[in-house]
């Protein structure tokens, strides 16, 4: 395969094998993913792609600990994490994962400086490190100067930088992203998408990103595209594999 | 982390003062009623024993009639006391000292200043017996107080309303027309529970008040002390005996004559002060009770309108526990944000109530620490359901909420 002689050398991350997720019983059963394969390396930036109802979604949100696969094996950094209890992933999401919504999701009337604390809180950071290390997050994502200003004084592409720096400031070994440019006009969105691209290729970090835009996810450096709760197919960001996407 | 949370806790409830300060309200009220019903009640129970206390202790108050509850029955004549029946009565082992007494209402004059006041005719033994004490002068000899002699001891209120500030003692006065000698001047009591100024008085000699403004031989009232270590019960039955005796009453009729022990009247009515206060308190509780729904009812939509925000938390890695106490912290800090404003208004209104009803402004720091502890209490209680739910919400559907 293409990637894994890309980044051959570099170990796994995420492997999900066979992981299959279903909702309700019986008659009402819905499956959601259908066993699926997948090996993300450190340092990989991987687009997930797929159309509504595909399961990219319910695959991001087993990757990023938040839900719990009905079957098969998630092995986080050669660790079975699939059927740990709600605190337990917590912890690792704590300290191993960094999230960015589409939503941007910040808290709302509390500073920017404040919303990028928020995962050193938990992680018990002290008080003066903790502000030290969110201003210099703050910085990587150029919003050094802004650190006091409101979510709502801040533009939508301003609010993902906040957010970005949020994932960042617990420095995670993934970053999980979800849709990060679906509430931003172009312009934003590619500066968001250069950011991301800057991090992965300077700083070696991990990238997951669902994405629904082709222009985004060229941004990336591999492609994973779901049909129908299954991997259709995945391999290095080609015109090919956008074409399937968009025709599925 | 628990600091961290407890600023978090401070910021969110500044964040929204007005509706912070309306889910306190209750507790606040709550807990104010509960201070100054205590408070006060302690405050007044204190004046009752203090005034007790100034009617003497270990006292029995004879009076004839029948010891009645409710109005008196008319047309019954009794019988008033003489003063051989307090003869009698001294003669008594269990009884350590007895002053007769007998009253009457009159004007009081000296110079241009006049008076009506009581004028209480009686023993040496009254002074000792009342728990009086003189301020400047003396008091009657014995045999002074069995005779005739027109000598006056005076009450603080009798000084004040007929000399002023000046020494009374050499003076005289004028008690209905007779010229009366100030002998001596009583230490001040203050008023009584029911409210009677007990200063407002004017001692005379029994005889002289018999003779000169009764024109009788009559003695309303006998009071006595108690030998020490007499037990209140028996001396009683003694002196009832002696009593029924004395007044040929035959076997089987009721007394026509009563005695009073003023320590009953005492735990009488620290009794009634005390159900009073309970009473008082517990409706005042019930505010608390309600204040805490208050709170309840809050903190659960404010878990609904931060289901986001919850999402956000546990998404970044807060686990369940942490979030239910973040919102039990909070919980806990409004409902004692509101017992620290409940105890400091119900002690302000324990102030001013003790000011207007003249009695002693007694803060207890027992109960302070009680209305503290309680308060928080309520937090907890009623702030762990609403926490609770929060705890529980899977971070998904908390991220998708809008």
């Amino acid at each position: 395969m293409a990637t894994a002689s890309l980044s051959g050398a570099a170990p796994p991350v995420i492997e999900l094998r066979d992981i299959t997720r279903r909702y309700g019983s019986g008659e009402a059963e819905v499956v959601a993913l259908g066993g699926v394969s997948l090996t993300i390396r450190q340092g990989e930036f991987v687009a997930i792609m797929g159309p509504s109802g595909s399961g990219k979604s319910t695959a991001m949100n087993i990757i990023g600990l938040l839900d719990r696969p009905t079957s098969g094996h998630y092995l986080f950094q050669g660790h079975e994490v699939g059927q740990l209890d709600q605190d337990q992933r917590a912890l690792l999401r704590r300290h191993y994962l960094g999230f960015i919504f589409q939503g941007f999701n910040l808290l709302p009337r509390t500073t920017a400086l404040e919303n990028v604390e928020l995962p050193l809180v938990y992680k018990a950071v002290p008080g003066p490190e903790r502000i030290e290390r969110a201003r210099a997050a703050l910085a990587r994502v150029g919003l050094a100067g802004r650190e006091g200003h409101d979510p709502s004084q801040l533009s939508g592409g301003q609010q993902q930088r906040v957010a970005i720096a949020r994932a960042l400031a617990g420095s995670p070994t993934v970053i999980l992203a979800d849709e990060p440019t679906g509430n931003l006009d172009t312009q934003r969105s590619h500066e968001i998408m250069q950011l991301l691209t800057r991090l992965n290729r300077d700083e070696g970090l991990t990238i997951v990103m669902v994405t629904h835009e082709e222009h985004m996810a060229h941004y990336a450096s591999r492609l994973v595209v779901f049909v129908d709760g299954t991997v259709q197919s995945d391999g290095p960001v080609q015109g090919e594999n956008l074409h399937v996407a968009k025709g599925g | 982390m628990l600091w961290e949370t407890l600023r978090l806790a401070v910021r969110t409830i500044r964040r929204n003062v007005l509706r912070s300060f309306l889910t306190v309200l209750g507790v606040v009220i709550g807990v104010a009623a509960v201070i100054a019903m205590l408070t006060v009640g302690q405050g007044s129970s204190q004046q009752v024993s203090a005034s007790v206390q100034s009617l003497g202790s270990n006292v029995l108050v004879l009076r004839p009639g029948k010891r009645t509850m409710g109005p008196p029955t008319q047309g019954e004549t009794t019988r008033a006391f003489t003063l051989r029946d307090a003869d009698a009565l001294a003669e008594l082992p269990v009884v350590a000292a007895v002053a007769p007494s007998t009253s009457a209402s009159v004007t009081a004059v000296a110079g241009n200043a006049n008076l009506t006041t009581t004028v209480t005719g009686t023993t040496a033994g009254y002074v000792p017996v009342g728990g009086w004490t003189m301020a400047i002068g003396r008091n009657f000899s014995e045999t002074e107080g069995r005779s005739g002699v027109l000598y006056c001891i005076i009450g603080e209120t009798v000084r004040e309303k007929l000399f002023g500030r000046a020494d009374p003692v050499g003076q005289s006065i004028r008690v209905k027309g007779l010229s009366c000698e100030v002998i001596g001047l009583l230490s001040p009591k203050g008023a009584t529970s029911f409210g009677r100024d007990q200063d407002d008085t004017i001692l005379m000699p029994i005889r002289a008040v018999q003779r000169r403004m009764t024109g009788n031989d009559d003695v309303g009232s006998i009071s006595l002390t108690l030998a020490e270590g007499v037990s209140s019960a028996s001396a009683q039955r003694e002196i009832a005996a002696l009593m029924r005796e004395r007044r040929r009453i035959a076997e089987g009729q009721d007394d026509n004559f009563s005695i009073t022990d003023m320590k009953e009247i005492a735990s009488m009515l620290t009794g009634i002060n005390a159900v009073l206060t309970g009473l008082l308190s517990s409706v005042a509780a019930v505010s608390l009770l309600v204040g805490g729904i208050g709170i309840m009812n809050i903190m659960l939509v404010s878990v609904t309108e931060r289901t986001r925000e919850i999402g956000i938390r546990l998404a970044i890695g807060a686990q369940s526990g942490q979030v239910l106490m973040q919102f039990l912290i909070e919980a806990v800090v409004l409902s004692v944000l509101g017992g620290v404003i409940g105890i400091a208004t119900g002690l302000a209104m324990a102030y001013v109530a003790a000011q207007v009803m003249a009695i002693p402004f007694t803060p207890q720091i027992g109960v302070v620490l009680l209305a503290f502890g309680f308060s928080a209490l309520v937090g907890v209680v009623f702030g762990y359901f609403p926490a609770r739910r929060a705890a529980r919400l899977d971070p998904i559907e908390a991220l998708r909420h809008q």
